[in-house]
């Protein structure tokens, strides 16, 4: 594939450059770090602060949730790479408002560790930090296993819910409980028909062949849960919808939040082929759709594909979901 | 330079962070085929970014302990990853060895053994789950062993690097079940753990020192 690029190694600091030049109504650079972007709108005093942070190559993820009533501070780390602690530490600095500071990230072994040591260095500085993290994608671990899963765009949603939350003016304790709430409402799947490659590395360091695609592949290329050859668009949202549902369980009449995303190469048009068919077969399970989100919301460079996210609503969430928000992702 | 002090870590730091930079590419790559690719470019500007921090200590308020502290600042402000925690966890746990001042040169293992102890705390893992403990832990065992046979500083360097070569090659035969690799489960067989080929890379530095004492 032919690329827009200079040098590989500048490619992430040329993409926040231009990031926070073209969103600079809604988003700034922190001065003290160039790998942290901070809502225009943040702090905001007596607020809970939202942080996140994750590697980059999964834009508008999560660099595109920065703005109001959103997420107040992203740490951005390398392709693929978790953030520095030290970043993670300068976003929940930047976030504080003095309420406070929640920090909501996905399930990933370098994310883990850094918000650790960044939480513990924050908490020294005297800012008060909770965490909730996410791990909604269902073919990474059983059930029974489910705090080894890990986050995907499911962590779209625990955002907006624990943005919106935090807007309100709700305590650190109770952000947190709506953000967990979010994900633990949350189940989603990957389809994977083609791999994507790091700039610097120039070949994909895994290979789909050709007539076939990968359930369950993770943001990064991880392994799904089987490969197989390439169905037609209704039989694999039949088949995303079952391993989302099944893993869910949710009595009929739930109301639910569709988001389907595409994962970099996958023109938008299959995606809402894509959201016909899982919206007709959520309704034919007899759930009801509330919301739809179809779009690039969460990719994984340029790799074909697609993410499915159902997240079960309630009379709390609801309000939360439709809460006003202005940032670069939606 | 009898001692495990400020010049011998300068000239280690200096070291392993030339070695990674040579090995940048190939470590990248070896990351591609399990991981996602980056461990060539994490190692080798996080050992670039600690030479330099190291550098501007100003040598009259330096001690090892110091320096190594400083070590782990740079490194986490360059690193994330998992590496970045990792080797932040292992610098300080150094530290805390020499916070009485320089070592005997013989005494390696005992540094070896806390800069394991430090990424076992952070990352959890178990010799054999494929780590760079692979590599840091037999290295350990094999200074701590030379030193009680009564091996020289140089010999006792050298059991280490052996060791830890060994054990990152061992690594190959080995199914993945820490780090990103682990979801690849029988994939990652035959492939060897970039996290254990760049330990053992800088653990050939203390070796590269004895052979040439500055």
């Amino acid at each position: 594939m032919q690329r827009f690029l200079n040098d590989p190694d500048d490619i992430v600091d040329e993409t926040v450059a231009g990031f926070v030049r073209a969103h600079s109504d809604l988003v700034r650079l922190d001065p003290e770090n160039a790998r942290v972007v901070v809502s225009q709108f943040a702090p905001k005093e007596g607020r809970v602060g939202i942080v996140t942070g994750g590697g980059s190559g999964h834009e508008p993820a999560f660099i595109g949730y920065t703005g109001k009533n959103m997420v107040d501070a992203v740490a951005v780390g390398e392709l693929f790479s978790s953030p520095t602690a030290k970043s993670f530490q300068d976003a929940i600095k930047a976030a504080d408002g003095g309420a406070g500071v929640a920090v909501l990230y996905g399930n990933y072994a370098g994310d883990n560790m850094n918000v650790k040591m960044a939480a513990k260095k924050a908490k020294k500085d005297g800012i008060e930090v909770a965490t909730v993290v996410a791990n909604d994608d269902v073919c990474s671990a059983p059930a029974d296993e489910r705090e080894k899963r890990r986050g995907v765009a499911g962590e779209i949603l625990m955002w907006k819910i624990g943005g919106a939350k935090a807007a309100t003016g709700a305590s650190l304790e109770e952000v947190i409980a709506a953000a967990q709430k979010a994900i633990d409402n949350c189940r989603s799947v990957g389809v994977g028909l083609g791999p994507c490659t790091l700039p610097a590395v120039g070949h994909p360091n895994f290979q789909i062949e050709p007539g076939k695609m990968e359930v369950g592949i993770g943001h990064h290329g991880e392994p799904g849960t089987r490969v197989e050859d390439l169905k037609t668009a209704n039989e694999v949202a039949d088949d995303m919808t079952e391993i989302v549902l099944d893993d869910h369980n949710l009595p009929e009449g739930t109301e639910v939040a569709v988001l389907i995303s595409g994962l970099g190469a996958t023109p938008i048009n299959e995606l809402y082929v894509l959201y016909d068919r899982v919206a007709a077969q959520i309704e034919a399970r007899g759930l009801k759709v509330y919301k739809a989100l179809v779009g690039n919301y969460f990719t994984s460079l340029e790799m074909v594909g697609a993410s499915l996210t159902i997240m079960a609503l309630d009379d709390e969430l609801k309000p939360l979901l439709d809460a006003e928000t202005a940032c670069p992702g939606f | 330079m009898s001692k495990i002090d400020n010049a011998y870590l300068l000239s280690f730091f200096k070291l392993a962070a030339d070695r990674l930079e040579a090995r940048r590419q190939e470590l990248c790559s070896l990351d591609g085929e399990i991981g996602d690719g980056d461990h060539g470019t994490s190692m080798a500007n996080g050992f670039a970014a600690i030479d330099a921090r190291l550098r501007e200590v100003p040598a009259d308020t330096a001690t090892p302990a110091l320096l190594l502290r400083e070590a782990a600042s740079a490194f986490i402000g360059e690193v994330g990853a998992t590496v970045g925690p990792l080797y932040a966890t292992a610098l300080l746990q150094g530290a805390a060895l020499l916070e009485d001042g320089p070592l005997e040169r013989d005494r390696l293992g005992d540094l070896l053994a806390q800069f394991a102890a430090g990424i076992g705390m952070r990352g959890q893992a178990q010799p054999g789950d494929k780590t760079m403990l692979d590599a840091w832990v037999p290295a350990t065992q094999a200074a701590r062993n030379a030193a009680a046979g009564g091996a020289s500083a140089r010999e006792v360097a050298e059991a280490a690097a052996a060791a830890a070569r060994k054990g990152a090659d061992t690594t190959a035969s080995m199914v993945a079940s820490r780090g990103r690799a682990a979801r690849l489960k029988e994939r990652s067989l035959g492939h060897p753990d970039p996290g254990a080929v760049s330990a053992a890379l800088i653990i050939g530095a203390f070796a590269e020192i004895e052979e040439d004492p500055a």
